[in-house]
């Protein structure tokens, strides 16, 4: 690491119309060093990369890069001059080879009009070698799974020689192992002194992978610092501004009777022979892979997948759920994985989205009585803290914690008692995080039941009763809580034991 | 960031994008309305203005059923064919079934729900696109009507009859009454029944509405039938004020119908939008069209004219999303 900064912010402030994003931020990237970005959602991180890609315009202040003023257009003018983000959502196109997609917006060219197929797929190749993963460069991007198709967008950014490199939570959708890997890569990436810039919610891997820390907190700039020199305490303090007492404060809860039993559950190629029951006031985790059949478990419960056999027993009795709606006429209620593409309608108001599941029972003959759904949403809004200047606000402008509410108030005001959580905090910062398990402690102590989905493994450790793991469309094990150990899932999840790794 | 004054001043400013969404449409229409009564004496004229209300009705209560399905976030091409099988059907009861009015308004207009239901059956059902379904909806029925007038217009229609297209209520044509009605009971509908708001939501975001409950596919296949009833009320609207169901009746129906819905600033890629624009949409279209006649504008260039308005009206809806998106 050489002591010439890379990248350096100089008073960066972005002001959108009535926000302030950044607020006169200062300070410096080292040329290849990791650097962490971390903060609560809303404290300026996305703002400052989109600034520094050149995807917004900055509003007052300097950036230097490699010492001199930038102000860069557009994120092909950034990438040209050599630096590269790679956002949650790829830029890729499935439609076409890995190949094609690293060497996009360059094709190598013979005779000025034909491809140069060839050194195209050398090229990348060699790509691959230097990256030392095992990608075939003639397979179309659409069949890869989420994991290559991130070192794809990698390989891409090299290709343009990138010389800085932007990771938005890259490791938000990727299995343990993947992650070992993408880790791999990061390494050899700085040993050849490509600048890293690390965004994550998940503060042990700042720890393992990165050198130094800056804080970000309300568009300002709180503090940088050497990843050695601050604790995971005094990180999240920084974050939030105040002391999180518990990071997750399960509360303990009797079990009671059953309420949901799940026999023999098939969706052929997809799910096989799944058994299980629920009982009130307890929190199922699910655990596995991505992959594993999880997601389309709760999705077959909830009626949006049909099932090729199976039966599901509510209280009991055996439950016909053909749609979403019988699945919400039995009390079932589901939390998708990606809020804004499945759970909320971001066009519409928070009044109208925490409507939508009960805008019948408001109405009379088709009429909906307007007071009655005003009474309960302001309800809503108060009994879970949702932080909006009104309920006419448009939930595309709420913070990602405040829009995980808004979902859940849906079904609180449905008065649906077994919750199906599908990553309930991803991409949640910590102070929200906290929020949600909360209200998900407030779910229980009302009589509900909950089953969580969960990438994150200490989080389905510490707020699981009992945890399911999942892999390959079966169900391969149930842990109690005594017997999970991160291993025990790990080893479960992975099935053999030479792919066991553990991380941190 | 998130200080409360700043967080207010983002409201005004979005109170601002919305009245100008409105307001900005109106205006369009005021000036070209100024600008044509300027150019030609004859274009303020009362039985002008009447013949241009009452044209306007004829695509405008087609376009209050196309405001749904574009909220909705799908498309219907078939219309002009459904106005012109409607229109026939209604014709032969008239002519030559035996002329029993009732049969000769009822009769089109399930005829005009059930080809609606039809296409958003098969595109709900078959996971198909309304625009291709409605496309090959389009063909079927222009044949359809072909076939059943045998290559002939069918004429003559009861003064009953006559009514519905060319009658009077005091000083206002009764189709203009039929479409402002039709207007105000679609404007309660979206804001306030349950059926308005799940449009939204289904336009809005179709994954998220199917998770919270909501019957997509009935809604849209409502949203469809609905389109199908309204467009056989034009097509009695229009065989009634031709006194003649036409063979080529409601030919290019569909551009007029989706620039007026558009044009009043219904998104096309769904969930914005309402039917008042719609009603200043259709007022403009027909406003333009008629002007130009008075001008003695080749009827060729009204097409041209159309289509830029089109055109213009798809990009600033596009300007406005990417505004507020940034």
């Amino acid at each position: 690491m050489s002591d010439a900064p890379i990248l350096h912010f100089e008073k960066l402030t972005k002001r959108f119309p009535g926000v302030l994003a950044l607020d006169g931020v200062t300070f410096s990237i080292q040329k290849g060093e990791v650097h962490a970005l971390v903060g609560e959602n809303g404290a300026g991180k996305s703002t400052l990369i989109k600034i520094v890609t050149g995807v917004y315009q900055k509003t007052a202040g300097e950036i230097f890069f490699e010492g001199k003023p930038v102000n860069f257009s557009s994120p092909h003018e950034a990438l040209k001059n050599g630096i590269a983000a790679i956002y949650q959502e790829f830029n890729l196109i499935p439609a076409l080879t890995v190949a094609e997609n690293i060497f996009m917006g360059h094709h190598f060219v013979t005779r000025r009009f034909f491809v140069d197929w060839n050194r195209m797929r050398k090229e990348a190749q060699e790509l691959m070698r230097f990256l030392d993963v095992d990608i075939d460069v003639d397979q179309k991007v659409r069949d890869l799974g989420v994991a290559k198709k991130q070192v794809v967008e990698i390989a891409k950014a090299l290709s343009h020689r990138a010389r800085v490199l932007i990771m938005d939570e890259p490791t938000a959708t990727l299995a343990q192992k993947e992650i070992e890997r993408l880790f791999r890569i990061i390494k050899v990436l700085k040993s050849e002194g490509v600048t890293i810039v690390y965004i994550s919610h998940r503060l042990e891997e700042i720890y393992e992978i990165c050198d130094r820390v800056t804080v970000l907190r309300d568009g300002r700039h709180i503090a940088t610092r050497d990843v050695r020199d601050v604790t995971m305490e005094d990180l999240i303090r920084m974050m939030v501004g105040r002391e999180v007492v518990e990071r997750f404060p399960r509360v303990s809860h009797t079990a009671g009777e059953e309420v949901l039993r799940v026999e023999g559950l098939t969706r052929r190629g997809v799910l096989e022979n799944i058994s299980f029951s629920l009982r009130k006031g307890e929190i199922l985790g699910i655990a596995g892979m991505v992959g594993s059949g999880r997601t389309e478990l709760l999705r077959a419960i909830y009626g949006v997948d049909p099932i090729d056999e199976g039966k599901i027993y509510i209280r009991g009795k055996e439950a016909r759920i053909r749609s979403p709606l019988d699945a919400i006429n039995h009390g079932i209620a589901l939390l998708p994985e990606e809020r804004k593409v499945h759970g909320l309608v971001l066009l519409l108001s928070v009044l109208d989205n925490l409507g939508l599941p009960i805008l019948p029972l408001v109405s009379v003959r088709g009429f909906i009585q307007d007071g009655r759904l005003k009474a309960i949403a302001q309800d809503m809004v108060q009994h879970m803290n949702i932080k909006t200047p009104s309920l006419f606000q448009r939930v595309m402008y709420l913070s990602g914690g405040n829009q995980q509410k808004v979902v859940l108030g849906k079904w609180f005001a449905r008065n649906c008692d077994i919750y199906l959580f599908d990553e309930p905090t991803r991409g949640i910062d910590v102070g929200a995080k906290v929020e949600i398990y909360h209200l998900m402690n407030r779910l229980l102590e009302r009589g509900a039941s909950i089953v969580m989905v969960s990438s994150e493994l200490p989080e389905v450790l510490a707020m699981s009763d009992r945890i399911l793991v999942m892999r390959e469309g079966r169900v391969v094990g149930e842990l109690s809580r005594e017997e999970a150990t991160k291993e025990a899932i790990l080893r479960l999840a992975l099935g053999r034991r030479e792919e066991y790794a553990s991380v941190g | 960031m998130p200080v409360l004054v700043e967080e207010k001043s983002a409201q005004v400013f979005q109170k601002f994008f919305v009245f100008w969404d409105r307001v900005g449409i109106l205006l369009a229409f005021l000036v070209v309305f100024v600008m044509f009564g300027a150019l030609t004496p004859v274009f303020f004229h009362p039985l002008n203005i009447l013949n241009v209300i009452r044209q306007v009705s004829i695509i405008g209560v087609i376009a209050v059923g196309m405001t749904f399905v574009i909220l909705l976030g799908g498309i219907d091409l078939s219309v002009g064919s459904i106005v012109a099988f409607t229109g026939i059907i209604a014709a032969g009861f008239q002519v030559k079934w035996g002329g029993s009015l009732f049969l000769s308004i009822v009769v089109p207009l399930l005829i005009g729900g059930g080809i609606g239901f039809l296409n958003g059956f098969i595109s709900t059902k078959g996971k198909l696109h309304p625009f291709i379904v409605t496309l090959g909806m389009m063909s079927i029925f222009r044949g359809a009507t072909l076939l059943v007038a045998q290559g002939k217009p069918i004429s003559g229609m009861s003064p009953a009859f006559r009514f519905i297209g060319a009658g009077m209520v005091g000083p206002i044509p009764f189709p203009v009454i039929l479409f402002l009605g039709c207007v105000i009971i679609a404007g309660i509908v979206l804001k306030r029944t349950v059926f308005g708001r799940y449009i939204y939501a289904i336009g809005g975001n179709e994954e998220a509405a199917l998770l919270s409950g909501i019957m997509v596919e009935r809604y849209k296949i409502s949203a469809f039938t609905l389109l199908g009833f309204l467009s056989g009320l034009s097509g009695l609207i229009l065989t009634s004020r031709l006194n003649s169901g036409e063979l080529v009746a409601g030919q290019g129906y569909e551009l007029d119908v989706i620039a007026s819905v558009v044009i009043g600033g219904t998104s096309l890629m769904g969930g914005e939008g309402g039917v008042y624009g719609t009603l200043i949409g259709a007022l403009l279209i027909g406003v333009v069209s008629n002007g130009l006649n008075l001008l003695g504008v080749q009827p060729y260039w009204q097409m041209i004219v159309k289509g830029v308005i089109v055109i213009f009206a798809v990009l600033l809806d596009r300007l406005k999303r990417r505004f507020r998106t940034a």
